[in-house]
């Protein structure tokens, strides 16, 4: 046994590159599993259950295997079988092609975005040093602003091949929608990423960790205050608190989720997606899902912190949890642990939302984009830009 | 009417959303806190929800609760019914369907050679049971239930309407689905 360990360790040790290959097929099989798993089965299971839970319900509960309901989970598999079976229709003077391509366009976008979000700093294997990022991009916030923005046109296309004047019409209160808070969504982040002084996000959680509040100026130089604001870690929330609030609501336009799910208006206005059954219809539906997955994550990176843990430091393979020294895969676990319990949390709150609040009007939320969000981001923009430069 | 006035904190929309949400999280915790507990067997689930779980489980009806019509018998057997027309006139819907024919019995005078009520049409009004001067049509069977494939399904004859049994289904009929 131990001489098969040491000899992989030792061609491990010899060739670098292998070590490097094997870790970014390892990464990318893992980051696609955990989308397509909470992407495309849990959150339906999790907006199913939690809108049941919230409204004193139980929720789908019927579908069983031998009898086993599993909370109901089975449901999924009765989906995803049901979608594969049904009829795939494509309107007479629909374009085939386009038709078949706007769902994948679609969810695509959403997908490739993973592919910048880091899953945990860096980790030392076999001498090499490999980041926990599919593609460690140091513009990767753009790059997820480019691929949101991108998402939109399998929505315009679906929409607008299908020739439905009730899908053309979606789609353009979808089109309309999207470009007017594309535009806030970028504002609002950007008061965060004064602080970061980077658009990677691997710097921004870096940053992150290695500040508290009491370093930050103005704050810490508060009577009294700046002592007890050392021991508070200057997550992007706390610095910007405004920006976060924004960023939440523009991302939920973004997902047209409800409050803002005009274009698809699944209660009574009908939406982009009428033309559309089986499968396609479900990758739209799944799409949905998966940028709820991403914009919580992202959340997580720019205003929580990323996989910081107040208190926890991992250093060169040692860990201190208050001033403990704790094993360092331990340390690592609980990083990872703490990450992955940041997102929970912003999908559950997006749940939250999207099953407490009535849907805005369309001239609300143009309204809310236009006169509302956009000079709030500009302002918070230029209060945090100003301050910045008194300080120094 | 006019709209009521928002005060200025209704109008910045978020403390207002966060009582929303505090309740709604108040119940999805509430509830998950007695799910677990229903689910460790340490108390009912009915505390974490108020879902009935049709078919398996049904709500008990109330005693004056109007259902499907049966005709009460005589202690041969036979209907009660004297064929009076009473019920028919008196229906809204005009779906109760009376033929009389002369009673063996010289002191009745009449009987029902058909008694059909078309249940498509009836809008459970109780106005029949109201005019029968016999007591021959209730409506205490207890079943609601009335789904076919076929409307002649619905049309209920007397041999059907004699019987009392909430779960019959009229031999003509196919049934859309049995809850149990
Ligand atoms: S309940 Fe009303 S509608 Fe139905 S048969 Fe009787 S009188 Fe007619
Ligand atoms: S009112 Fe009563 S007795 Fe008269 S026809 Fe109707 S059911 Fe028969």
């Amino acid at each position: 046994m131990h001489t098969a360990l040491d000899s992989l360790n030792a061609a491990m040790s010899a060739h670098p590159l292998l070590v490097q290959a094997l870790a970014a097929v390892a990464k990318t099989v893992f980051m696609m599993t955990v989308v397509m798993l909470i992407g495309g089965l849990i959150l339906s299971w999790v907006e199913r259950k939690q809108s049941a839970i919230m409204q004193d319900r139980i929720g789908a509960n019927r579908a069983a295997i031998l009898g086993v309901r599993a909370w109901g989970l089975f449901h999924n598999l009765a989906d995803a079988a049901k979608g594969i079976l049904k009829e795939d229709f494509i309107p007479p003077d629909a374009n085939p092609f386009l038709h078949t391509l706007a769902p994948f366009l679609a969810v695509s976008t959403a997908v490739v975005a993973f592919a910048v979000l880091p899953f945990g700093g860096t980790v030392h294997l076999w001498g090499q040093s490999v980041d926990l990022t599919i593609a460690p991009l140091p513009i990767g916030i753009l790059f997820v602003w480019a691929m949101m923005g991108m998402g939109v046109y399998g929505v315009v296309l679906a929409g607008y091949v299908s020739n439905n004047k009730f899908s053309l019409l979606g789609c353009l209160r979808a089109t309309a929608q999207v470009i007017s808070y594309e535009v806030a969504t970028g504002l609002t982040v950007l008061g965060a990423l004064l602080f970061y002084r980077s658009l990677d996000f691997r710097d921004m959680v870096a940053w992150q960790m290695g500040h508290n509040l009491g370093q930050v100026p103005f704050l810490g130089h508060l009577p009294d205050l700046g002592a007890v604001l050392a021991h508070i870690p200057a997550w992007g929330v706390f610095l910007q608190p405004l920006g976060f609030v924004l960023f939440f609501t523009a991302t939920i336009v973004e997902m047209t989720r409800i409050p803002f799910d005009l274009p698809e208006g699944e209660s009574e206005i009908i939406g982009y997606n009428i033309e559309y059954s089986g499968m396609k219809f479900m990758i739209f539906m799944m799409s949905e899902f998966v940028e709820s997955l991403l914009f919580a994550w992202v959340i997580v990176l720019v205003f929580f912190g990323g996989w910081s843990l107040p208190g926890l430091h991992l250093g060169d393979g040692v860990a201190v949890l208050f001033g403990h020294a704790l094993p360092y895969a331990s340390g690592v676990a609980l990083e990872a642990a703490a990450m992955a319990l940041k997102i929970v949390f912003f999908l559950w709150f997006q749940m939250l939302v999207r099953w407490s609040l009535p849907r805005f009007r369309y001239d609300q939320i143009m309204h809310l984009g236009w006169k509302i969000m956009l000079p709030l981001a500009l302002a918070n923009l230029a209060v945090t830009g100003v301050l910045g430069v008194l300080a120094r | 009417m006019p709209k009521p006035k928002m005060t200025f904190v209704e109008r910045l929309y978020l403390p207002e959303i966060s009582k929303g949400l505090a309740l709604t999280s108040r119940h999805f915790f509430r509830n998950l806190w007695h799910h677990s507990l229903a689910s460790l067997g340490l108390e009912s689930r009915d505390r974490a929800m108020v879902t009935i779980a049709y078919p398996e489980v049904r709500r008990p009806y109330p005693l004056v609760a109007r259902s499907r019509h049966r005709l009460t018998k005589r202690e041969d057997g036979s209907p009660k019914c004297v064929a009076c027309m009473m019920c028919a006139t008196a229906c809204p819907a005009d779906c109760i369907f009376i033929e009389a024919e002369e009673h063996p019995d010289p002191a009745i005078e009449k009987r029902p050679r058909h008694f059909d009520i078309d249940m498509s049409k009836c809008v459970y009004c109780g106005f029949c049971v109201e005019a029968c001067p016999e007591d021959a049509i209730r409506m205490d069977t207890g079943s609601f239930e009335l789904a076919y494939f076929d409307r002649k399904g619905l049309v209920y004859d007397k041999e059907f309407l004699l019987n009392d049994d909430p779960h019959a289904v009229p031999a003509h009929a196919e049934p859309l689905s049995r809850g149990n």
